[in-house]
């Protein structure tokens, strides 16, 4: 069904915005996609809708702007109802397993892994991979639990917490090719190899996930630019 | 069905209060369980073993942690009383946004206050400020972050408040002089009794304060 007033704010680089992306698939939803250019000053759209961060994704629906990438997926997932894509579980219990998990990935496993980005020292790289590969180990005891067997987080389909870990894959992949290490590994992490293999291949996903090189590339400009904010502040 | 629900809980922890809130809020009967941070009990680290923190709130057994996750969960299980989220999507996305914001901001900028003395003490004051300014704003004319009623913004951020004597007298300084409308809401929510019994003495928070800043030797 086509949506003229439905627009996401973001760049094709971040996995916050990819999250955004798949729920609109997941739900057939049509959108315009606006590119922000995260290595430019803030465009005049951005720092409006987004006062309070300044950041993207921001999602519009019907003028209305929203924030802060699970919410926005939590807003989709309750407006776009049919049960056949339902991101979050309907039962409280499995929806605050689903929130929880989601919350793991963002306060805890994506800090570590742009600390592995940006580590300016070895040492600050030695730490930040331990903290990574540990929390990958974590994550793997989810996925057993959340499963149930199935293939994704989500059971049958991809839910909440496959999006919120899935669209950190390519970063994932990037990372660890300049750490010269799988940080998704067959030898600790069996399922999630497998889970990341189905989550990448799955349509809603597929156009989404970004090119690797594109995104290497990328990365070496941005870890260059924070680097070079954070010597100023210094 | 017997309906059995812990809350495992420290009595200064502002996230410990949301919840005690919302089960108040809802009627509730729950079982209290005080942890002793230095010496976490084999059952506070069997029901939260990622991140081994307070609040947990056990349901039938079932653990759910992270306090804005469980105020959510006792929403949605007991929603025929006083619901904390609005119905509409949009206002939905809305609160969460800006209970994430408390989140994010208060607990943060605030331990700087009490934590750090000098300039270091003067920014975080100054980011205090800039961040209740925020939400004074947000709040406008409502006497409710909730509208009418005490809602989930109002449930995430008032426990705050037991700690603002605590911060005013570490950083010198009055947030009601700053922040006039917010102190008349927080006085406001202070008045029903689900959060009057929530919150701790602000006087025993201070003192709490003091001793931590001894155990941690800042002066």
């Amino acid at each position: 069904m086509a949506e003229s007033n439905v627009k996401v704010l973001g760049t094709w680089a971040s996995p916050f915005v990819m999250r955004v992306k798949i729920a609109l698939h997941l739900k057939s939803v049509r959108y315009e996609d606006v590119e922000e250019d995260l290595l430019a000053p803030k465009s005049e759209l951005l720092l409006k809708s987004n006062p309070v961060y300044k950041k993207i994704p921001v999602f519009f629906h019907a003028h209305n702007p929203i924030c802060e990438s699970l919410i926005i997926l939590q807003y989709i997932d309750e407006v776009w109802t049919t049960s056949a894509s339902s991101i979050l579980p309907s039962d409280p219990y499995e929806r605050s397993q689903s929130r929880f998990w989601a919350a793991y990935v963002d306060d805890k496993f994506f800090p570590a892994l742009r600390r592995l980005l940006i580590g300016a020292t070895e040492e600050d790289k030695k730490a930040a991979l331990a903290e990574v590969v540990g929390g990958t180990v974590v994550l793997e005891g989810a996925f057993g639990e959340l499963s149930k067997g199935k293939a994704f987080f989500g059971g049958d389909n991809i839910g909440f917490v496959d999006i919120a870990l899935g669209s950190l894959l390519g970063w994932i992949e990037v990372i660890g090719k300049q750490c010269e290490t799988k940080l998704v590994s067959e030898a600790k992490t069996p399922r999630l190899v497998q889970w990341a293999d189905c989550f990448s291949a799955h349509e809603a996903v597929k156009d989404v996930l970004p090119d690797v090189d594109k995104l290497a590339d990328f990365g070496l400009k941005l870890r260059a630019k924070i680097l070079k904010a954070l010597a100023l502040t210094n | 069905m017997a309906e059995e629900v812990v809350l495992l809980d420290f009595w200064p922890s502002p996230f410990g209060m949301r919840s005690r809130i919302a089960l108040a809020e809802k009627g509730i009967k729950y079982e209290h369980k005080e942890e002793d941070l230095r010496n976490k009990s084999a059952l506070l680290l069997q029901m939260n073993p990622v991140h081994k923190k307070i609040p947990v709130l056990i349901h039938n057994g079932k653990p759910v942690c992270e306090s804005l996750i469980q105020v959510q969960y006792i929403d949605e299980v007991w929603h025929d009383k006083a619901p904390l989220l609005p119905s509409d999507p949009y206002q939905k996305a809305t609160a969460r946004f800006w209970a994430d914001y408390v989140d994010k901001k208060i607990y943060e900028v605030g331990g700087r206050v009490w934590k750090t003395k000098g300039e270091k003490q003067a920014t975080a004051k100054k980011e205090l400020i800039e961040t209740l300014k925020l939400l004074e704003k947000e709040l406008g004319d409502k006497p409710y972050f909730g509208g009418e009623s005490l809602g989930y913004v109002d449930v995430a951020f008032i426990p705050f408040y037991s700690w603002f004597y605590a911060l005013e007298k570490c950083g010198n300084f009055s947030i009601e002089a700053e922040c006039p409308k917010l102190i008349a809401w927080a006085k406001r929510c202070m008045q029903k009794e689900s959060v009057a019994k929530s919150l701790p003495d602000q006087q025993k928070v201070y003192d709490f304060i003091l001793e931590m800043k001894k155990h941690f030797g800042i002066e």
